[in-house]
């Protein structure tokens, strides 16, 4: 093959080459468009699912608040008052909702308010009791299923057997919207209340309180610990068979699936040492095992990155190696090991299997206001709502889930922040 | 002639299988300054850092023979490292001064050593100290600031001055002009000029001019063995070792 | 108790260490001497002499005060003859009668006097916790206190103990593991005592139910984890075909061709996928991903499930991708730039290089990745609770609904959790595969990984 042959072959290959590394370099950014696109979907897919959850639906009752039916006088005690006949004022107003019901009748309306009704009409009166005696006109939350309804989460088009609410139903809800008797606002409930069987007053704070419980209790449980292991590993430990053990040991930890941290939680904390089932204490716990490895890597990183003459410096002055250690090296090292401790807390904030091992799954309806009580945690509560047949839970679920990412975010927010403000470069 | 502060009987240095220092044999006087010289990589600083004990650091590293200082061994397993450090005061290469503010740094030594018992005294050794290390009047005004706010001829003093807090006996100065620029070096040569009255200077360095002016006795290493020790006049004007004669008039180095 | 013993404790140690302080300050005043430490380390001495048996008397309390006490009420329960009791239901009940006076209506009277007892023993516990704290607090300081002189030099002490609390926190980590196997292993032998090794890995058949109540002649379950084990297989797999490309072309584009610019803003926003908790992906993957797949299913004439492998397999693979193009990022970047400049060198362009250079070069690590990422998937929960489904079916289309050893671990544990069950025990038994298959698969991997590295360094 002559020379002017072969130059020919290259530059004809030439093309075909260069298209094929346009085409390679085309993949690979599809590749990661695709990934990125997945994200934005993702997001959306939450938010569009989640916003309606943040507004409630509230229908305008009449309620008379006649003595005789409410079993109290005007100079009744609080205590007396608490114990009013609320339920009967209720059951009056509902069969007054419409002109002429009959009582199958009633039995649909009733089915278009929540079972919180009562204690708003409750309420509304103990904060006022000078209503005894009048009739008042009192926004009161709607059922789920007419919230979901007018929030367009549940279609009309169905077959009726197929509806929760039927036609007459319907036509009641059309008449409230036409009136102007029904509107949305503002679902306080969402913040305020732990879970309920009754989607339209379920609120993430139980579950919020116990997702800061346990935070707290791995916080408290594995920042100590992880620092001690850091230090001894990273300054004290002698190089040996032992320390290689424990070092292998920990990176072998951090890859462990969640939910075999759960069957030990289950298997030692529950069944051998017999703590209490269901709390954050023993969730924390779990969760605190599970996060030391990721503190320990990053404040071992931390504790590398200041620099020896730190510590030469105090040991030439005579300070013994703990002292040289804890005055001067762990003290310059924690702003990294907060970091990390934070990207720990942030995962262990996203961890459910665990959870549901030990017992956080049961159901909570009030608020947890300890470490040793049987709460929820956020990310238990979305798996319980997405796993609920009821439409109205969906919505609850998204939102609980944009809760948590806004948690999320604000940690890492927070850990980027201590990472610029307190990182030194040597 | 004052006494030996300090006697090295036949030191050898391992790091691992490698042998870093041959019998190195010296005998240091009180109230003097000794320079240690000769090319990088030929032991100087290994040396300095067996006698307080700033080897032990290094895992490999071991140390054999004999040092006494006061007459007293501390090649030792016996050996009281952190009141022997009190006793030697160290300053390093690059200065090193915790990130805390310039009054914990000379603080932090006699703190930790007890050396005080109430708030007024400790203020009393910090400013002497400062005042030693000639570093008082430039900073008198900003004690809370950050030591590692300072420049980097000060920061050095700042560390002498740390040094000097725990009342030492020996300063051990390894090569503490190198980082620095020429007139912070001129003002720590004064320095180690004014403290050769009170205390006991080793002093490391690359700079021969450096060793010249400011030593009286001077130590030629290479390759790990001490080749010529005697008056910084004398090793500098007519050494005995054709050596020392090659690296002082610049031949290898 | 929780709260108020934490304070007793607190200041217990307080005043220890106000006591060690001024104590050795006298007693080196007394004898003219100085202390050979400083006071403070005296009063830490002191402490820590106070601190760790209380804590070692408050741990024990908490874990075994419950237990003690319910043994001792049950066994003098007056139990009627003939009656069938369940001890834990009848332990709650007592409970829940002592707690709660108002429940103790229509209770029989043997539950009354239990619930009397059990009150009376928790009150008698709580006193006797509270004076053994104090006294234990007492005797350690009083023990510490006989040391304060001057000549003990309490620093050496208490840096010693200090290394003692350093290597605890280290072996920590070794408690768990250890914690890990064994609760596993035992519970785990429970289940082969029970049902056969054999069985449970080779058989094809997986109904877990076993008659509730004694006497129920249903039939009996059978534990053939195989439909398990290979619907675990079928998801990871599509988890794979989803996140390997992906994560590998994102890794390559991202380290050879994209702009810095480019990659600090992509890096984050990967890191962002790489931290949503996997709930999310679950519900993702629930609401999104399953009705597209029935629906594109039903559009190619298959009758696919509401819950599919490939759903979970497809939300579970973008969970990896950050994983997988994080991990591969690092390992070419580490390929020398030297052996990209040979090939670019002799005009090779950038993809031939990337094809035939780096990436053969960056082969182990990128296996290594893989197999994290295997690893990773095998282990993951939620996803496939929520979007997998529970029962259990021996097939390779991914259409179909499959369950993983995951989801049936999860699902044995919810519920009642009586533990003579080889329904429950067998989640520990799942357990055991999992965990042995997954620690296989990471110490390969890094085994992998750290040659590699060690090659070019």
């Amino acid at each position: 093959m002559n020379n002017s042959v072969a130059k020919e072959k290259i530059i004809s290959l030439r093309k075909k080459r260069s298209l094929e590394d346009m085409r390679f370099k085309y993949y690979g950014f599809t590749a990661m468009c695709l990934s990125l696109a997945v994200l934005v979907f993702l997001l959306y897919t939450i938010f569009s699912k989640g916003y309606t959850a943040f507004q409630k639906t509230i229908v305008l009752l009449e309620v008379d608040y006649d003595q005789e039916v409410l079993k109290l006088t005007p100079d009744s005690s609080d205590e007396e008052m608490e114990k009013g006949k609320f339920f009967r004022v209720k059951k009056q107003a509902i069969e007054n909702f419409f002109p002429d019901l009959s009582k199958s009748d009633i039995k649909l309306v009733k089915k278009l308010f929540s079972i919180n009704v009562d204690n708003e009409i409750k309420h509304y009166f103990l904060d006022n009791p000078e209503v005894i005696n009048t009739k008042q006109q009192i926004w009161v939350t709607a059922h789920s299923d007419v919230d979901q309804l007018l929030k367009g989460n549940s279609r009309r088009d169905v077959p009726e057997d197929r509806r929760k609410l039927n036609d007459i139903q319907l036509s009641y809800v059309d008449q409230l919207v036409e009136e102007k008797r029904v509107k949305q606002v503002f679902n306080n409930f969402f913040f305020t209340k732990a879970d309920s069987r009754h989607p339209e007053i379920a609120g993430v704070a139980g579950s919020f309180m116990g997702s800061l419980f346990t935070l707290f209790t791995v916080f408290i449980l594995s920042f100590p610990v992880a620092i001690g292991a850091s230090v001894y590993l990273e300054e004290f430990a002698p190089k040996n068979r032992i320390t290689e053990l424990i070092e292998v040991n920990i990176s072998n930890l951090a890859a462990v699936p969640s939910i075999v941290f759960g069957l030990l939680g289950l298997g030692v904390l529950l069944n051998v040492f017999g703590l209490p089932r269901s709390t954050p204490l023993v969730g924390g716990s779990v969760l605190a095992l599970m996060t030391l490895p990721t503190i320990i890597i990053a404040c071992r990183a931390s504790l590398k990155a200041v620099p020896p003459s730190i510590k030469e410096g105090a040991l030439a002055v005579g300070a013994t190696k703990t002292q040289a250690v804890f005055h001067h090296v762990v003290p310059l090292a924690l702003p990294g090991t907060l970091t990390g401790t934070i990207i720990g807390l942030a995962q262990a904030l996203g961890e459910t299997a665990p959870l549901i091992m030990i017992g956080m799954i049961a159901f909570i309806p009030n608020i947890p206001t300890g470490l040793t009580e049987p709460s929820a945690a956020l990310p238990v509560q979305i798996y319980l709502w997405v796993e609920s047949a009821e439409r109205g839970f969906q919505e609850k679920s998204a939102a609980a889930i944009m809760v948590i990412l806004i948690f999320l975010f604000m940690m890492n927010a927070i850990a980027v922040f201590l990472r610029n403000r307190f990182e030194r470069k040597w | 002639m004052s006494n030996s502060k300090i006697l090295a009987n036949g030191v050898d240095v391992y790091y691992g299988s490698k042998q870093a220092l041959f019998g190195i044999s010296m005998d240091i006087k009180e109230k003097e300054v000794t320079a240690l010289i000769g090319p990088s990589g030929c032991g100087k600083s290994t040396f300095l850092r067996c006698i307080n004990r700033m080897n032990d650091l290094i895992e490999i590293c071991k140390v054999s023979g004999s040092i006494k200082v006061d007459n007293e061994e501390i090649i030792s397993e016996k050996t009281d490292v952190v009141s022997l450090r009190s006793k030697i005061g160290m300053v390093f290469q690059k200065p090193n001064p915790f990130p805390k503010s310039i009054f914990d740094n000379v603080a932090y030594g006699p703190t930790i050593h007890g050396l005080v018992d109430s708030k007024n005294d400790l203020e009393e050794i910090v400013h002497s100290s400062l005042k030693k290390a000639g570093l008082f009047d430039e900073v008198k005004d900003r004690l809370n600031e950050p030591g590692t706010s300072l420049s980097g001829g000060q920061q050095q003093r700042l560390c002498i001055a740390r040094a000097i807090a725990v009342n030492p006996e020996i300063i051990l100065m390894d090569e503490p002009c190198s980082a620095l620029d020429p007139i912070a070096t001129a003002i720590i040569e004064e320095l180690i000029d004014d403290l050769r009255l009170n205390y006991t200077i080793i002093i490391v360095t690359h700079s021969m001019q450096q060793a010249a002016r400011v030593s009286q006795k001077t130590c030629f290493f290479h390759l790990g063995e001490l080749i010529e020790t005697g008056e910084t006049n004398k090793i500098f004007t007519n050494p005995d070792n054709t050596k020392t004669q090659d690296y002082i008039t610049g031949r290898f180095g | 108790m929780f709260f108020w013993s934490l304070v007793l404790i607190a200041v217990g140690i307080f005043s220890s260490f106000i006591y060690g302080r001024s104590r050795i300050k006298l007693n080196s005043k007394k004898q003219g001497t100085k202390s050979k430490s400083l006071p403070n380390y005296y009063a830490q001495y002191v402490l820590m002499w106070c601190l760790f048996p209380a804590l070692i008397v408050y741990f024990s309390w908490a874990i075994f005060q419950e237990q003690i006490i319910q043994n001792i009420v049950i066994s003098n329960f007056e139990f009627i003859e003939g009656a069938v009791y369940n001890e834990g239901l009848l332990l709650a009940e007592i409970r829940n009668v002592a707690n709660n006076p108002s429940f103790a209506d229509g209770k029989s009277i043997e539950i009354i006097n239990a619930a009397s007892h059990y009150s009376s023993l928790r009150q008698i516990s709580q006193i006797s916790f509270y004076t053994s704290i104090i006294i234990i607090m007492l005797l350690g300081a009083l023990y510490a206190s006989q040391k304060l002189k001057p000549e003990f030099h309490a620093q050496h002490t208490i840096e010693k103990y200090i290394q003692y609390i350093l290597i605890f926190c280290s072996s920590v980590a070794i408690f768990t593991t250890i914690g890990i196997v064994f609760s596993l292993i035992f519970e785990s032998l429970r289940f082969f005592a029970e049902v056969s090794i054999f069985e449970f890995l080779f058989s094809t058949e997986w109904y877990p139910f076993i008659p509730i109540r004694e006497g129920q002649t249903a039939a009996e379950g059978s534990f053939g984890a195989v439909p398990i084990f290979a619907g675990t297989f079928l998801v990871m797999v599509v988890a794979m075909c989803v996140a390997a490309p992906l994560g590998l072309l994102t890794a390559i584009y991202l380290a050879e061709y994209a702009s810095p610019r480019v990659r600090k803003t992509v890096k984050p926003l990967l890191e962002i996928l790489a931290g949503i908790p996997t709930i999310v992906y679950g519900f993702f993957a629930f609401v999104s991903v399953a009705p597209f797949v029935k629906a594109f299913g039903q559009s190619i004439g298959i009758d696919a499930s509401p819950t599919s492998a490939l759903a979970a397999g497809m939300v579970m693979g973008v969970m990896i991708i950050p994983f997988i193009s994080s991990l591969s990022d690092d390992v070419i970047n580490s390929v020398p730039q030297s052996l990209r400049e040979a090939s670019l060198g002799i005009g090779a362009n950038k993809a031939e290089t990337i094809k035939k250079v780096i990436l053969p070069a960056a082969l182990p690590g990128i296996v290594g990745a893989f197999l994290l990422a295997i690893s990773r998937a095998i282990g993951e929960t939620m996803i496939v609770v929520v979007a997998a489904g529970t029962a259990p079916n021996l097939t390779g289309n991914p259409f179909e609904n499959v369950t993983t050893v995951t989801v049936q671990i999860v699902v044995a544990l919810i519920g009642d959790q009586e533990f003579d069950n080889p329904r429950t025990l067998s989640a520990f038994a799942l357990g055991l595969v999992l965990f042995v298959i997954t620690l296989f698969l990471n110490i390969i991997a890094l085994q992998i990984v750290k040659r590699y590295r060690e090659r070019y360094e």
